[in-house]
């Protein structure tokens, strides 16, 4: 098992033929992952990478079987095109995205709180995250395949480059991941820290949780109550920005200290108190897992 | 993007949100008799207008009785550098000033519009309670505050509006007035992608007007090109070296301390900055080059960052994920080679053929410090900035 994307997993990339569409689209088929379609308005019944373009996403569920949306579309159009893929059906979208409004954001999660009291849950990932990955089996985003290998470990972050340097320093010591899911750094993502923190201590192939936060927001916070209340599996946290000046937003649209609320402290006190393992030096990740993963495998 | 006062109340007058009588913004003294004819009979408050909080306290807003008091006051307040309790040491020049008609205040009231980022949606947050910093309110006594969350999309409803109202015991002549601001504020923060708006406070004045006596507005940056006005202005809360980098798409904040850091991606950048305060150093800067690390990019960082005259090392913390640590070496060494660096540099590449890349600057004959992790990268440049002195001389020691 895994969580979010398997070996089945058939991936429709909106904006295939766009710039970082192509490039990306290319690189998680050549990882292995299953692109059956591509959207490009206006391109419809062309092929690009070899993948079949259609006009609509409806048209790339109904013609190519898609169930999995990957968006590469500009910020003015992001929105649009995670509600296109939701009306369409898709059950699981991940927008790379950077630079959506926030206010756009707000009103797709109104339509998708919407499609959820119908009776059709969406599940989206993102904007401006690097995607998810399930070792071996599929690759939907931006990070590089490579490092990553599969294992037991679950993961989870605000960040991309950040959330490659742990899982490296994982794979560096041996411990492969089930899924490695980046949520992005924006103020309002659609899956938060505890929609993860839940799948993953759900999935029987998880024995360990990485979760890499950041300053803003309460995203942390909340996932420490989840952690106390209903989390059995341990969970390993960094939290970048203990440097960050108040009021300043660190590159992510979403880490900002703002009015004295989501700093380090906050959240690293938080966790602490939910039982998390804190990881003060980021260098340390891997170790701090393999130290008591390694062992508890053995046993 | 952060509004000054008269802008934010300028957007107010525009939608009909009444604010008090105003003469202007002047930026000499030898102008307030227009200003001052404009806002009509005193007294007057004349109000520093800067980006920074705690205006007040730090003597940037006064009020007025006569024209030769407001002129007075006026050069004053002008030849100000604010420094306030919000302003992180730094001193703030004055250089606009707002001329406002005084009004007697009866009542002060406090009202927002902001993102709820639990609840995705926008909330309006208003007090019976207005005056004091909203931050300060929660603090002591929260349960005056009162939260309503608002559908993106409708907008704010009469009857929402006047719930307000009556939980903020708005005086009953002044009902519909409110529910017609409450709802203009609203439309307001929809209308400009704000990622804030803030009336505080909302007066009710002796002769029994609802007034918007400050303001105070925040568009959002990914939203700019819906405004292109404001996005032509620029930001005046950053720094002219700030500026420069992000011309450059650098994503760039200057800090207090003395090592630069370049580092591909928000989150790790922000983690490196973390790794060399943990090494007992201080980060002079915050940089994210993007996720193309190429030569221009690096070149561009380099020259920027050097441009902080206190900074005494560099430290380069590249993961090559899709580019290969191979083509970050070459254009670390290309950037080095261009920009004559006089600082030590410390370098840590982690990736896709790493040891190829390390190996590329190794053989280069360029004096840089090499490492392993973060961790040994930010112990190097903390020793490497203490090994230059005060002056700026290095005295570098051999690459290791």
């Amino acid at each position: 098992m895994s969580i979010l994307l398997n070996k089945d997993s058939k991936l429709v990339v909106q904006g295939l033929t766009g710039q970082a569409g192509s490039f990306h689209a290319q690189q998680c088929i050549e990882y292995g992952s299953k692109v059956v379609a591509g959207v490009t308005p206006g391109k419809g019944g062309t092929t690009h990478l070899n993948v079949p373009v259609f006009d609509t996403v409806a048209d790339a569920v109904k013609l190519a079987g898609a169930d999995v949306s990957l968006i590469f579309v500009p910020p003015p159009f992001a929105a649009d095109s995670i509600l296109e893929a939701a009306d369409a059906g898709i059950r699981l979208i991940i927008c790379i995205t950077e630079g959506i409004p926030v206010l756009d954001m707000a009103k797709v999660h109104r339509a998708l709180r919407q499609h959820a009291a119908a009776g059709h849950p969406v599940r989206l990932v993102g904007p401006n995250c690097p995607g998810v990955i399930t070792p071996g089996q599929c690759k939907a985003g931006i990070m590089p395949g490579y490092i990553h290998k599969a294992g037991p470990i679950g993961v989870v972050s605000r960040s991309g480059t950040l959330t490659y340097e742990a899982v490296w320093q994982l794979t560096s010591r041996g411990l492969g991941q089930s899924t490695v899911v980046g949520i992005g750094g924006d103020p309002l993502p659609g899956t938060s820290f505890t929609d993860v923190l839940e799948l993953f201590q759900g999935d029987a192939d998880t024995q360990a949780v990485v979760m890499i936060g950041e300053i803003g927001g309460g995203a942390e916070e909340e996932a420490a109550r989840f952690i106390k209340d209903k989390m059995t599996k341990p969970v390993y946290s960094f939290i970048a920005g203990s440097t960050a000046p108040p009021g300043r937003r660190m590159g992510h649209a979403g880490a900002i200290i703002e009015g004295g609320a989501g700093t380090h402290g906050s959240k690293v006190e938080a966790l602490k108190a939910a039982g998390v393992v804190m990881v003060e030096n980021l260098s340390a990740i891997g170790e701090s897992v393999a130290e008591r993963e390694l062992v508890t495998r053995r046993n | 993007m952060k509004l000054l006062e008269y802008e934010a109340k300028d957007l107010f007058r525009a939608r009909g949100i009444p604010t008090a009588p105003t003469g202007g913004v002047i930026k000499k003294a030898a102008q307030i008799n227009g200003a001052l004819k404009r806002a009509g009979r005193g007294p007057w408050v004349l109000k520093a207008q800067v980006l920074v909080g705690g205006r007040g306290k730090a003597g940037g807003v006064q009020i007025a009785k006569t024209p030769k008091e407001a002129r007075e006051k006026a050069k004053f307040i002008l030849g100000l550098k604010l420094v306030t309790h919000q302003s992180h040491g730094q001193a703030v020049p004055v250089k606009e000033l707002l001329i406002d008609r005084a009004v007697d205040i009866e009542r002060e009231m406090y009202v927002s519009v902001a993102m709820d980022r639990a609840k995705a949606c926008p909330i309006v947050i208003a007090s019976a309670e207005g005056g004091m910093e909203i931050e300060e309110l929660a603090k002591t006594r929260p349960e005056a505050i009162l939260k309503l969350p608002i559908d993106p999309g409708v907008g704010l409803l009469d009857y929402q509006a006047r719930s307000l109202a009556f939980k903020m015991k708005v005086p009953a002549p002044l009902l519909g007035t409110f529910v017609k601001f409450a709802k203009s504020l609203v439309k307001l923060y929809l209308d400009m992608d704000a990622s804030l708006v803030e009336v505080n406070p909302l007066v009710v004045t002796k002769k029994g007007e609802l007034l918007a006596l400050d303001g105070k507005v925040l568009i959002e940056d990914n939203a700019l090109y819906r405004h292109p006005e404001f996005a032509k202005r620029g930001d005046l809360e950053a720094s002219a070296l700030e500026k420069e980098a992000k011309k450059v798409g650098l994503n760039f904040i200057a800090l207090d301390g003395d090592i630069g850091c370049l580092v591909n991606g928000a989150g790790l950048a922000m983690a490196t900055m973390d790794s060399v305060k943990l090494a007992g150093g201080s980060p002079a800067n915050f940089l994210d080059v993007g996720g193309g690390a190429n030569a221009e990019q690096v070149t561009r960082a380099f020259q920027i960052i050097l441009k902080d005259a206190k900074v005494r090392a560099i430290l380069v913390n590249i993961f090559g994920g899709i580019m290969k640590c191979t083509t970050i070496a070459e254009g670390v060494l290309a950037a080095a080679k261009r920009v004559k660096l006089k600082v030590p540099l410390v370098v840590r590449l982690e990736g896709t053929k790493v040891e190829e890349g390390k190996e590329i600057l190794a053989k280069s004959g360029l004096a840089m410090i090499q490492a392993d992790s973060l961790w040994d990268a930010a112990q190097k440049a903390v020793r490497a900035a203490k090994s230059v002195d005060a002056n700026g001389a290095k005295r570098m020691a051999v690459a290791s």
